[in-house]
C-alpha cells in the first residue's frame, strides 16, 4: 500500500522524485500479525539452535544407556557410564594426554606466531612474500598433513632421518617411542596453525594506534621495553583470541594424531577424542563413546567460557569502560 | 481377579511398550527384525538368471585386487542377469568404519559390502547381516550348479557363529560366503638366503636367529640398509592378527578362555608373555625402524622394495610383491617356524561377502552374490587376475591355478603344507576389536621397554571389565 501510494504521487508529476511516506500512509499492520511478528523473526534461530541441540542432546541420552552394537536393545543405566569412565585409568591419561597436547601446541602456535607476526610487520620485501606463503599449510586439510608427516618421519623411507642424521642425531626413531610420538604430532599441529596466529597477530599489529609507539621512541625506549610496555599488553586481546580458538581446537584434536599415530605407541598419544572414536566407531559401543565426547564438551566450555570472561574483561578494561 | 488398578497399570504397560519400542527406534537404538522372516522365502518358481534384469545391485567395496577382478569381469555377469552394478571403493584404512557407520544408519544406500569373519562377530548381533542360508537352501533363488559344498568346509563355517560370546564358529546360519582368504607363512629373499647361505627357520628361536643374522650380515654382503624381518606393527587390531597370531598359535597359546560363559583372558600367562616378549624384540632387534607405524602395505613394500630379507604375514600380500617390484622373482615362500610340538597353526583371514539386511533389493543382490562367488567367476579372477589363495576347492586344486602359483617358488607347497591347520585362532567374541587393538597397544608398549608381564596384565584386567 505505501510503495503504491508514493508511486502514485510519483505520477502526479513530481519529476519522478519518491517523496517519503507520511504516517497516514504507513501500512496498517493488524494487532495480530504484529504480534506474531517477533515470533517469525526467530524462527530460523529456532531452528538452527534446534538443527545444533538434536544431535547433541540424542549423545547427552545414549550416555545415559547401554547402547552398542553388542547390545542393540539399551536398558538406562543412569550415571554408570561417567562412573566407569572416572574409574577408568585409560580416561585419566587420555586426559592427561588431551591437555599436555593442548597447552604445548598452542603455547608454541602463540609464542612462535607472534614472533612471526613481528617480523612481518617490519613491511620488507621479503617479509611480504612470505606472508603469502605462510597461508599454504593452513590450506592442507589435517588429515592430509598428517598423513604427509607421516610418510616424511618414516625412519625408512622419509627424508626427515637423514636430515637428522646430518645434524648428528644418529637414533632418530620417528613417532616409535611415546616422547617422539607426543613431540611430532605437536610439530604437525604447529606447522598447521602457526600460521593463523600469524594472521591473528599480524592483523592486531596493524590495527595498533601509532601515537604511543611514537611518544616511546621520542622517550628513548629501546625495543625490548616497547615490546614489553606496549606491543605485548596492546596486543594481548588479539592473542588471547587466538589462544581461546587454538586451545579448544587442540582440546578437540583428532585427525592430526589418529593420522600420524592412531593414539600409539600403546597408549602415548590417545587423546579423549580418539577413545571416543575408538569406542564409538571401531568397537561400536555408542554409549561410551559419547560418554567420552559430553566429558569433552564439558571440558572446553568451561575453558573457553572462562577464557571469553577474561578476554571480555581485558576489552572492556582496554575500553575504559 | 485382576483389580482396577491392576488392571489401568496393565494397560499403561502395555501402551507404553507399544509406544516405547519405535521411540526407542526412532532414537537410534534397536537392530533388524529378529530372524524368521526371509526375503529368500518369496522367491519361488524356476531359477532364471535374468529374473531381475534392469535392477542395479550397489557395492561397497575394499580396494582391493579382489574388487579390481571384480570390475574387470562385470560386463560377464552384466550380460548374464541384465543387473547394474553399481561400485564404490574405499582404501581399507577407513573402509571398515564406511561400512560400520552405514549399516548403523539403517538407510540401506548399500546392498552388498566385503567383510572378514571378525566383522561378523560385531556386525552380527544387531541385526545387520541378512542370512544367507535361506538363499542358499531355495532352488528357486539360486542356480544349481552354485555348490556351496566346493568351498573349503573351515571357509564356509568362519561366516556361521550364534553370537554367544566364546561359542566356536559353526551353525545353521550363514553370515557371509568365503570370496578370497589368506593364510600366514613366510616369505623371504631367496637370493639373500643363497648369497649368505642361510636356510628358512623351523622353530622360533631359529627366527629370531635367523633375523638377527640377516640384519648383521645382508649389508655387508651387498644388500644395502637391509633389515630382517618386516610384520606389522600399528595400533590396530590388524597388527595381531597375521604373524603374531599365527606364531602364537603354534606355541601353543590362547587369546581367551571360556569359563562358564565368562572370557578370561590368556594374553598374560608366563608362557605368552614371554612369547610377547620374544616376539616384540625380535622386532626391535631385526625389524624396521618405526614399527609402530607399520600396517600390512608398508610390511609388505619393505620386501618387495628390496629393505627386509624376510615377512611373515598373509601369503598374498607377499605374493603381490613378486610382480613389478624390485623384488620380483626372487621371493620364495616357507610355511613358517613350527611350534613346540611341531604344530603350523595358522590364522587366516577371509574376504567374504555380505548382504546388508536392510538393503531393498535383496533379491538382486543374492543373484549377484551367487555370481561373485561362482566357480566360474573365481576361476577366471583366479586364473586371469590376482583373485587369490582361492576359496573353492574345484579352483584350487585346477591345474591351470596351480601352474600359475607354481612359478612362485614355494608358494604351493607352503599353502599345501599349511592349509589343513589353516583356521580362525581368535574366540569369537563380540568385542573383539577392542580386545585385538588393546593388545597391538600393549605389544607396541613391550616393544618400547616396557615389563611385559605387567603390561599383558593390565591389559588381561582392562579387558576381563569390559569383555568377560
Amino acid at each position: 500500500m505505501a510503495v503504491s501510494a508514493v508511486r502514485a504521487r510519483g505520477r502526479d508529476g513530481d519529476a519522478g522524485r519518491l517523496a517519503p511516506a507520511s504516517l497516514d500512509t504507513a501500512p496498517v499492520v493488524s494487532p495480530r500479525r504484529r504480534a506474531l511478528r517477533p515470533y517469525l523473526l526467530v524462527v530460523p534461530a529456532v531452528l538452527l539452535c534446534a538443527g545444533i541441540l538434536y544431535p547433541f542432546l540424542l549423545a547427552v541420552g545414549y550416555s545415559f544407556f547401554n547402547f552398542s552394537d553388542a547390545n542393540p536393545w539399551p536398558n538406562v543405566v543412569g550415571l554408570d557410564n561417567y562412573a566407569e569412565l572416572f574409574a577408568s585409568a585409560e580416561f585419566w591419561h587420555s586426559v592427561q594426554v588431551t591437555l599436555l597436547f593442548a597447552v604445548a601446541a598452542t603455547g608454541i602456535e602463540v609464542t612462535l606466531g607472534t614472533a612471526v607476526a613481528l617480523l612481518l610487520n617490519r613491511g620488507l620485501l621479503l617479509g611480504r612474500i612470505f606472508e603469502r606463503m605462510l597461508i599454504v599449510p593452513l590450506m592442507v586439510a589435517p588429515i592430509i598433513a598428517a598423513i604427509m608427516w607421516k610418510l616424511l618421519l618414516l625412519p625408512e623411507v622419509g627424508w626427515v632421518r637423514p636430515v637428522a642424521e646430518a645434524f648428528g642425531i644418529a637414533s632418530y626413531t620417528g613417532t616409535d617411542t611415546p616422547m617422539g610420538a607426543f613431540a611430532w604430532s605437536v610439530a604437525v599441529d604447529v606447522w598447521i596453525y602457526t600460521p593463523f596466529v600469524a594472521i591473528l597477530a599480524l592483523a592486531g599489529l596493524r590495527s595498533l594506534p601509532r601515537s604511543p609507539f611514537e611518544a616511546a621512541a621520542v622517550d628513548g625506549a629501546g625495543p625490548w621495553y616497547t615490546f614489553r610496555r606496549l606491543t605485548l599488553p596492546m596486543l594481548w586481546p588479539y592473542l588471547l583470541v587466538a589462544v581461546i580458538f587454538r586451545l579448544m581446537d587442540c582440546l578437540k584434536v583428532f585427525d592430526i594424531i589418529y593420522g600420524l599415530t592412531a593414539g600409539g605407541p600403546g597408549n602415548a598419544t590417545t587423546t579423549l577424542q580418539i577413545n571416543a572414536y575408538l569406542e564409538a566407531i571401531s568397537y561400536a559401543r555408542y554409549s561410551r563413546g559419547v560418554t567420552y565426547m559430553v566429558v569433552l564438551w564439558i571440558g572446553v566450555y568451561l575453558v573457553s567460557t572462562v577464557l571469553v570472561r577474561y578476554l571480555n574483561r581485558i576489552q572492556s578494561r582496554a575500553a575504559g569502560v | 481377579m485382576i483389580s482396577r488398578r491392576g488392571l489401568f497399570r496393565a494397560a499403561g504397560l502395555s501402551a507404553a511398550m507399544a509406544a516405547g519400542s519405535p521411540l526407542l527406534q526412532a532414537c537410534g537404538f534397536g537392530g533388524s527384525d529378529r530372524p524368521g522372516d526371509s526375503a529368500a522365502d518369496e522367491v519361488t518358481g524356476g531359477f532364471d538368471w535374468r529374473k531381475h534384469a534392469g535392477s542395479t545391485v550397489r557395492l561397497l567395496m575394499n580396494k582391493h585386487p579382489y574388487t579390481e577382478a571384480l570390475k574387470a569381469n562385470r560386463d560377464e555377469f552384466r550380460n548374464r542377469t541384465g543387473i547394474k552394478l553399481q561400485i564404490d571403493e574405499f582404501p581399507e584404512s577407513n573402509y571398515f568404519d564406511k561400512v560400520t557407520l552405514d549399516l548403523r544408519s539403517r538407510a540401506g544406500n548399500y546392498d552388498a559390502f566385503m567383510l572378514g569373519a571378525y566383522m561378523v562377530w560385531q556386525y552380527g548381533p544387531p541385526g545387520y547381516l541378512e542370512d544367507l542360508r535361506p538363499w542358499i537352501d531355495n532352488p528357486s533363488a539360486t542356480h544349481q550348479d552354485f555348490d556351496p559344498d566346493d568351498f573349503f568346509p573351515n571357509l564356509l563355517t568362519a561366516g556361521q557363529w550364534s553370537f554367544e560370546n566364546g561359542a566356536p564358529l559353526g551353525g545353521s546360519e550363514q553370515w557371509m560366503l568365503p570370496w578370497g582368504f589368506e593364510t600366514n607363512t613366510v616369505c623371504y629373499r631367496k637370493d639373500v638366503f643363497d648369497k649368505l647361505g642361510l636356510r628358512p627357520a623351523e622353530s622360533f628361536d631359529e627366527l629370531i636367529e635367523l633375523a638377527a643374522t640377516i640384519k648383521q650380515k645382508a649389508s655387508p654382503a651387498g644388500f644395502d640398509d637391509m633389515y630382517g624381518i618386516s610384520v606389522r606393527g600399528s595400533r590396530e587390531w590388524a597388527t595381531i592378527h597375521p604373524g603374531f597370531m599365527t606364531m602364537y598359535s603354534r606355541m601353543g597359546l590362547k587369546d581367551f578362555e571360556v569359563r562358564d560363559t565368562k572370557l578370561v583372558p590368556r594374553m598374560n600367562t608366563g608362557k605368552a608373555a614371554d612369547f610377547t616378549d620374544r616376539w616384540a624384540g625380535m622386532v626391535r632387534d631385526s625389524g624396521p625402524a618405526g614399527w609402530t607405524g607399520y600396517t600390512w602395505y608398508d610390511a609388505s613394500s619393505d620386501l618387495g622394495t628390496g629393505r627386509a630379507a624376510m615377512l611373515f604375514d598373509a601369503d598374498i600380500a607377499s605374493y603381490f610383491q613378486n610382480e613389478g617390484t624390485p623384488a620380483a622373482g626372487k621371493l620364495a615362500w616357507h610355511p613358517g617356524p613350527k611350534g613346540p610340538d611341531g604344530s603350523l597353526a595358522t590364522n587366516m583371514w577371509i574376504w567374504s561377502l555380505g548382504m546388508n539386511s536392510a538393503s531393498r533389493n535383496k533379491a538382486a543382490t543374492w543373484w549377484f552374490l551367487q555370481w561373485a562367488t561362482s566357480k566360474e567367476h573365481l576361476s577366471h579372477a583366479a586364473t586371469r587376475q590376482q583373485h587369490i589363495d582361492a576359496v573353492r576347492r574345484s579352483v584350487a586344486m585346477s591345474g591351470e591355478y596351480k601352474d600359475r602359483l607354481s612359478r612362485a617358488t614355494g608358494f604351493v607347497e607352503s599353502f599345501e603344507a599349511v592349509i589343513d591347520e589353516t583356521r580362525i585362532q581368535f574366540t569369537p567374541q563380540r568385542n573383539f576389536f577392542d580386545a585385538t587393538t588393546s593388545w597391538a597397544a600393549a605389544l607396541q608398549q613391550i616393544y618400547g621397554g616396557a615389563d611385559p608381564q605387567s603390561t599383558l596384565d593390565d591389559l588381561a584386567v582392562a579387558l576381563e571389565k569390559r569383555i568377560g
